[in-house]
């Protein structure tokens, strides 16, 4: 963890009643700099936080926007719970992990993008969506969300 | 991209207004009217007028705010502690969202004002971690009151009246929706649901008394402060007074949201949407968010308010409409259903753990054309068992729509098992 990290986290610990309760933006934040967390990223929250590092890591592992292994240096999300379903949303992911070689969520070969599948995200009345790299778009079609992949270094 | 409803009323009139999302725009639409009638009254005095107004919970339990407002302490020895749910995570609802982006300054309003009733020192707003834009808005709309000390101390001139606001990001769990679970998560643990009891008004957040209510519950409040509790029982029905804003997605002409009084029928919603796409005919709707059963086509006339809808042994939820049209396999819907309760049980219970996990495979097995009748019979039995019987709701949630599904849709579970396959070759992919 960096001094800065370091620095960012601990200037939230007045934000909460106790110290514990700034762990999840504590996490966002070392995620930030670091891609993932890993065991030793564990430790150092831990350390942070007063806690056992178990701790630390039952929690990263609760939680889906919390990444315990390497990443892509992209991430797109597909959203296929009901109302996207209803609008096309598996037939675009599958197009999406065609066209990007991947079947079934996983990461390309050249580390460039991770799909994968993510439940409502808030955005039924415009779907199918998708979310990358934390943005949304919504009202898409295979042709759209091509272009916006392939638009990713 | 979120656009603005397509029918507004009182709460959505201005969200196509970019300044007002700002305090000067906010303010020029009468913003902060409320909270300065508020200030004028006695604390209890406040929580009366929101009591008289029957304004109902809009997280999907539809329970009356007045009277849990009430059940926090009045005595002032702990910090009192209000959290506003804004994990909105239940499939087919995305009403929260639009009102944090689009008028946060109203839950902002509407928070002050359970503040000075319930003598509340600090609030968290817990947002899914996912509405990054949200969480933008709210955290620049609470910049400006700390600006213009409308939060603060002595907020409004009215000596020992503070209050403070933290925006939390939440990192993508739905049981962190359930207010307990919110609670752990927002104490930096696994959002899992607590035992009842205690409630949150005697041990909540960190320990302290809490009343945790849903983002447009609060954006509710300021309305009624300002305009009266006359004006607020005006809309609506008797039991369930105002509007909300219904979220129509799935198969209609016209997906999104529509603000309109608590009672409208059914049919007068999906006909704000346009009605079915392309012609075809309804085969089915979830009235209130995934968790909750689905109606069949003749019960088009059902007022959309709790006490009506429970009638039909469904309910009101978030307000999220989902529609399915005559091409839709009940048996896939029920998939994706037992998939997403599978996938998102917190694993504390058995009952929930092992039935979400069960009925899923029996939905499956059906959808795929393996399924026998001693399948069928027994995912009639597994939700039964999962009812009533665990820490959390969310046993229920996961159980109603599949026995929804089973009671009005039987003949396509039937069908399957009879053709070995899935008999509805138009139906939307798996
Ligand atoms: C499984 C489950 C998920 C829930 N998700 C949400 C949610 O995302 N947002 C919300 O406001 N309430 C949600 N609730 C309801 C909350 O527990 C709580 O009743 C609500 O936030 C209270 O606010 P209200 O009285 O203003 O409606 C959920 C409940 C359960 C059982
Ligand atoms: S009912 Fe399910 S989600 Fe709720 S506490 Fe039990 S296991 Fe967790
Ligand atoms: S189902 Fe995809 S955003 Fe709600």
């Amino acid at each position: 963890m960096t001094p800065a990290t370091r620095a960012k986290i601990e200037a939230l610990f007045d934000r909460y009643p106790q110290k514990r309760g700034a762990l999840l933006p504590a996490i966002y934040l070392l995620q930030e700099e670091k891609g993932f967390i890993d065991g030793d990223g564990a430790r150092e929250l831990a350390k942070l936080f007063e806690l056992e590092p178990v701790e630390v890591w039952e929690v990263l592992s609760f939680y889906n926007m919390f990444y315990t292994e390497p990443q892509g240096r992209h991430h797109v999300y597909v959203c296929t719970n009901l109302p996207c379903s209803l609008r096309g949303a598996r037939t675009l992911l599958a197009g999406l992990e065609a066209h990007l070689g991947v079947h079934g969520a996983g990461t390309t070969r050249d580390g460039r993008v991770t799909i994968g599948h993510e439940e409502c995200l808030g955005s039924c009345g415009t779907a199918p969506m998708m979310r990358v790299d934390g943005q949304y778009h919504e009202n898409l079609d295979l042709a759209a969300a091509r272009r916006i992949v392939d638009e990713l270094e | 991209m979120i656009v603005e409803p397509y029918v507004k009323n009182y709460l959505s009139e201005h969200y196509g207004d970019d300044a007002y999302r700002t305090l000067a725009g906010y303010e020029a639409a009468g913003g902060f009217a409320g909270l300065k009638k508020a200030v004028a009254l006695a604390p209890e005095q406040v929580t009366e007028m929101v009591k008289a107004s029957g304004l109902r919970g809009r997280g999907g339990a539809g329970f009356a705010t007045g009277l849990k407002w009430s059940f926090m302490p009045k005595t002032s020895e702990r910090t009192k502690v209000i959290v506003v749910n804004g994990d909105e995570s239940e499939p087919g609802s995305f009403k929260d969202r639009l009102i944090m982006e689009r008028g946060p300054l109203e839950v902002l309003e509407g928070i002050l004002i359970g503040a000075w009733a319930m003598g509340a020192q600090r609030t968290f707003i817990y947002v899914r971690g996912e509405y990054r834009e949200s969480i933008r808005a709210l955290e620049s709309a609470v910049k400006e009151l700390y600006a213009r000390k409308l939060l603060g101390k002595n907020i409004l001139g009215k000596k020992g009246f503070e209050h403070d606001v933290v925006v939390h990001s939440g990192a993508g769990a739905y049981i962190c929706g359930e207010e307990t679970g919110l609670l752990e998560s927002l104490e930096g643990k696994k959002g899992q649901p607590r035992k009842k009891p205690p409630f949150p008004a005697q041990h909540g957040a960190f320990g302290l008394p809490t009343t945790v209510n849903n983002i447009e519950t609060f954006a509710h409040v300021p309305f009624i402060l300002e305009r009266g509790v006359e004006w607020f029982k005006g809309r609506g029905t008797d039991k369930s007074p105002g509007t909300t804003l219904f979220g129509v997605s799935g198969h209609v002409e016209r997906p999104g949201l529509f603000e309109l009084p608590l009672g409208t029928p059914l049919r007068e919603v999906l006909g704000h949407a346009g009605g079915v796409r392309g012609g075809r005919r309804l085969k089915g709707v979830m009235p209130g968010g995934m968790s909750m059963p689905i109606l069949p086509p003749t019960e088009l006339e059902v007022p959309m308010a709790e006490e009506f809808l429970s009638q039909k042994g469904t309910h009101l939820g978030t307000g999220g409409v989902m529609v399915m049209d005559e091409t839709v396999c009940m048996v896939r819907v029920a998939t994706v259903v037992a998939y997403f309760f599978r996938d998102e049980s917190c694993g504390q219970c058995t009952q929930c753990r092992e039935g979400t996990a069960w009925v899923h495979k029996l939905c499956q097995k059906i959808e795929q054309g393996r399924g026998s009748a001693e399948d069928l019979a027994l995912l009639d039995n597994v939700p039964s068992l999962m009812e009533g019987q665990t820490i959390c709701a969310f046993a229920d949630a996961a159980a109603w729509p599949i026995q929804g599904l089973l009671r009005h849709f039987r003949d396509d579970f039937e069908a399957h098992l009879r053709e070995k396959k899935c008999p509805f070759p138009e139906s939307f992919e798996l």
